[in-house]
C-alpha cells in the first residue's frame, strides 16, 4: 500500500488533497487507486440518540470505505441525513450522504450540501427518491423540486464552480464526490445505460445500483455500459444484500420500488433448511460472479436489519484481499483531548472577563 | 448626490442573472397562480352568511341523498361530482381542490389560494393595506377570512386548529367524503341506539 488511507496525524482527520482529486475522503482515494470499495447501509434509528448510530455504525469498522447516511429511505420517516452525516464524521467515519429530492427544495438542498461539506462529509450520493405513497405518511407533499440529474448539476456547478445555482458566489466551495444511483433491473433496459451516461454527464463520479440478484442481467448492463465507455468515467457499485427468507423476498419484489428478484432466487431460498443463512450464502455468491464483471469497482452491501452479516460477508467474499479499511483506533489527537479533558476538569482557568466582574463586584461593596 | 453611480445590490445582481425568455407571460407565480380579477371571491366572502346558509341546507340535501350514491356507488359518482364541485367553487371561491374543504372554517374564503396555503391564519407578512406579501395584486386570503367569518353564523369555526392537509386527497371530491362520513357516524349512532 503505498498510499495511506489515513490522516497519519490524525485518522479522524480529513486527508491530504490528492491532484485530480475532486474530495479529501477515503472512497474517492481508494477508487481512484483501482481498489474494490465495500461501502455498505446504515440503518438509520427512530430516535434522537446519537449512541444508536454509534452502535450501528461501530458494526462496520475495519470492514467497508463508506457508510451510506440514508435520506428517509422508503419516504419513511427517520433520523436525517444530515444529523447521521453530522454524528459520524464526529468520529472519524466516513458517511456518504444521500440526499432525494422528494422533501426539499432547492433552497434547504444547497443549504445542506454546504452545511454537510463544513461537517467534513466527502461523499454525497444524488437520488429523486421514492414517492410519498410508499412511506409510513402519504399525504405529505411531495416536493421533487429538482430531479437526480438537475441536483448532481446543482452540487457539480457549487463545487467547480464555486457558485449556487443562482449564479451567487460561494466563498468556499463545498469538496465532494458526487456520487447517483442506478437500476439496470428496471425497464426500459434499452435506455438505462443512456440515463447513465446522463448522469455522468451531469456529474456523477460513482454510482452504486440497486439490489442486484440478477447476475445475467447486470452483465448484460455493464456490456452496454463498457460499449459505451461508460465504466472508464465513473466508478460502478453494484448493490447486494442478503435476503433474509423467501417470504421476505417475495415482500420485498411486490412492495419495494424498483426491486427485481427473479423466481429461481426465491425456490432456492424456498428450498433451504436455514433460509437466512441461504440467503447470505445467496449475496455472497452474487457478490464473488459480480466483482469478474469487467468495470465493476466495488459492492455497496444493502443488509437492512441484518447488518451484523455485512462483517461475514464482507470476509467470506474476500473482496477486500487482506486491505483492512479503516478502522476507529487511539491516534495522537485522543491524547491531545485527553489532556485537554483534564485540564478543563481539574483547574479552572481564570478568564479575564470574569476577573474584571469579580473585581467590579468588590468595588461596589466597598 | 444624483450623479453618482449606484451601487450594485445582490438583488440587482441576482435580477441580472436570470435567464431572459423570450416569453413569459403576465401575472405567473411559483405557486401557478392566475392574476385576474378576485371580485367573485371577494363577493363570496362578503356574502358569507348567505353561502353558509345555502351550504348547510346543501349538505343536509347531500346527506338525504346517501342512499343514491350508495346505489350508483361514492367511486362512480366521484367523477360528475367532482366536476360539479370544482366547476362551482372554482367559480365562486377559487377552489384549488385541495379535497378537503375548510371554507366554513375561513370565512368563505379558500386558504388554498394563499401563497404559502396557509390553514390556520395569516402570515407575518401581511401589508399595511391588507394585501398578499407575495403577490402585492391580491388581497390577503386570511384578511377577507376573518371579515367573512365575522359575518357567519359559526363564527368560532375559525379559531379551530386544522389538520395539516393530505395531499393524497387533491383533485377529489370534498362533498361526498363529507357526506359518506356524515352517514357513516349517523349509521353508528343509530347502531349502537339499537344495541342500548
Amino acid at each position: 500500500m503505498t498510499q495511506p488511507d489515513t490522516n497519519p496525524h490524525d485518522p479522524s482527520a480529513l486527508l491530504e488533497p490528492l491532484p485530480g482529486h475532486s474530495s479529501l475522503g477515503r472512497l474517492e482515494r481508494i477508487l481512484r487507486r483501482g481498489e474494490f470499495a465495500v461501502t455498505a447501509e446504515l440503518n438509520p434509528p427512530d430516535s434522537a440518540n446519537p449512541h444508536d448510530v454509534y452502535e450501528r455504525a461501530a458494526i462496520f469498522d475495519g470492514w467497508v470505505d463508506g457508510i451510506n447516511a440514508v435520506d428517509a429511505s422508503g419516504a419513511n420517516a427517520h433520523m436525517s441525513s444530515v444529523g447521521i452525516c453530522a454524528l459520524l464524521t464526529r468520529m472519524g467515519y466516513a458517511p456518504i450522504l444521500q440526499i432525494s429530492c422528494r422533501d426539499k427544495n432547492r433552497i434547504a438542498i444547497q443549504g445542506d450540501v454546504l452545511g454537510a461539506s463544513a461537517m467534513g462529509v466527502q461523499n454525497i450520493l444524488c437520488l429523486t427518491g421514492d414517492g410519498v405513497q410508499a412511506g409510513d405518511q402519504p399525504g405529505a407533499k411531495p416536493v421533487f423540486d429538482l430531479d437526480c440529474m438537475s441536483l448532481l448539476e446543482t452540487i457539480r456547478i457549487m463545487r467547480d464552480n464555486s457558485k449556487f445555482l443562482s449564479g451567487r458566489k460561494l466563498t468556499s466551495p463545498p469538496t465532494v464526490f458526487l456520487g447517483a444511483a442506478i437500476n439496470p433491473f428496471a425497464p426500459p433496459h434499452d435506455f438505462r445505460p443512456h440515463r447513465l451516461a446522463k448522469k455522468i454527464a451531469a456529474g456523477a463520479q460513482f454510482v452504486q445500483s440497486q439490489y442486484c440478484y440478477d447476475v445475467p442481467m447486470f452483465r448484460k448492463y455493464m456490456q452496454q455500459v463498457r460499449d459505451m465507455g461508460l465504466d472508464k468515467e465513473c466508478f460502478i457499485m453494484c448493490g447486494v444484500g442478503p435476503l433474509a427468507s423467501a417470504k421476505t423476498a417475495k415482500w420485498m419484489r411486490s412492495n419495494v420500488p424498483g426491486v427485481h428478484i427473479p423466481d429461481d432466487v426465491i425456490k432456492r431460498l424456498e428450498g433451504a433448511a436455514d433460509q437466512k443463512q441461504e440467503g447470505k450464502r445467496l449475496c455472497i455468491d452474487i457478490i464473488n460472479e459480480v466483482k469478474e464483471i469487467e468495470g465493476v469497482s466495488g459492492i455497496h452491501v444493502m443488509a437492512y436489519r441484518q447488518e451484523e452479516f455485512v462483517a461475514e460477508i464482507v470476509h467470506e467474499s474476500g473482496v477486500l484481499k487482506g486491505r483492512r479499511p479503516w478502522r476507529k483506533e487511539p491516534n495522537p489527537v485522543d491524547q491531545l483531548v485527553a489532556e485537554r479533558l483534564e485540564e478543563i476538569l481539574e483547574k479552572p482557568k481564570h478568564l479575564l472577563h470574569e476577573m474584571a466582574g469579580a473585581a467590579g463586584d468588590s468595588d461596589t461593596q466597598e | 448626490m444624483a450623479d453618482q453611480p449606484t451601487t450594485p445590490t445582490q438583488a440587482s445582481l441576482n435580477k441580472k442573472a436570470v435567464q431572459k425568455t423570450s416569453y413569459k407571460p403576465s401575472g405567473v407565480s411559483a405557486t401557478g397562480r392566475k392574476a385576474r380579477s378576485f371580485a367573485i371571491r371577494l363577493w363570496s366572502v362578503r356574502h358569507a352568511r348567505a353561502l353558509e346558509w345555502f351550504y348547510a341546507h346543501f349538505a343536509e340535501m347531500f346527506l338525504r341523498l346517501h342512499p343514491l350514491w350508495k346505489a350508483i356507488g361514492y367511486e362512480r359518482a366521484e367523477g360528475p361530482i367532482k366536476f360539479i364541485e370544482k366547476h362551482t367553487k372554482g367559480f365562486l371561491f377559487d377552489c384549488r381542490m385541495c379535497g378537503q374543504c375548510a371554507l366554513s372554517s375561513t370565512g368563505m374564503s379558500c386558504p388554498m389560494n394563499c401563497p404559502k396555503q396557509l390553514r390556520n391564519g395569516p402570515c407575518g407578512g401581511v401589508r399595511a393595506n391588507g394585501h398578499c406579501e407575495v403577490e402585492p395584486d391580491m388581497p390577503c386570503v386570511w384578511v377577507q377570512a376573518w371579515s367573512g367569518a365575522q359575518k357567519m353564523n359559526g363564527r368560532d369555526n375559525i379559531l379551530a386548529v386544522q389538520k395539516p392537509v393530505d395531499q393524497s386527497l387533491r383533485e377529489t371530491s370534498s362533498w361526498l367524503r363529507v357526506t359518506a362520513a356524515a352517514a357513516a357516524e349517523r349509521e353508528a349512532a343509530i347502531s349502537q341506539g339499537a344495541a342500548q
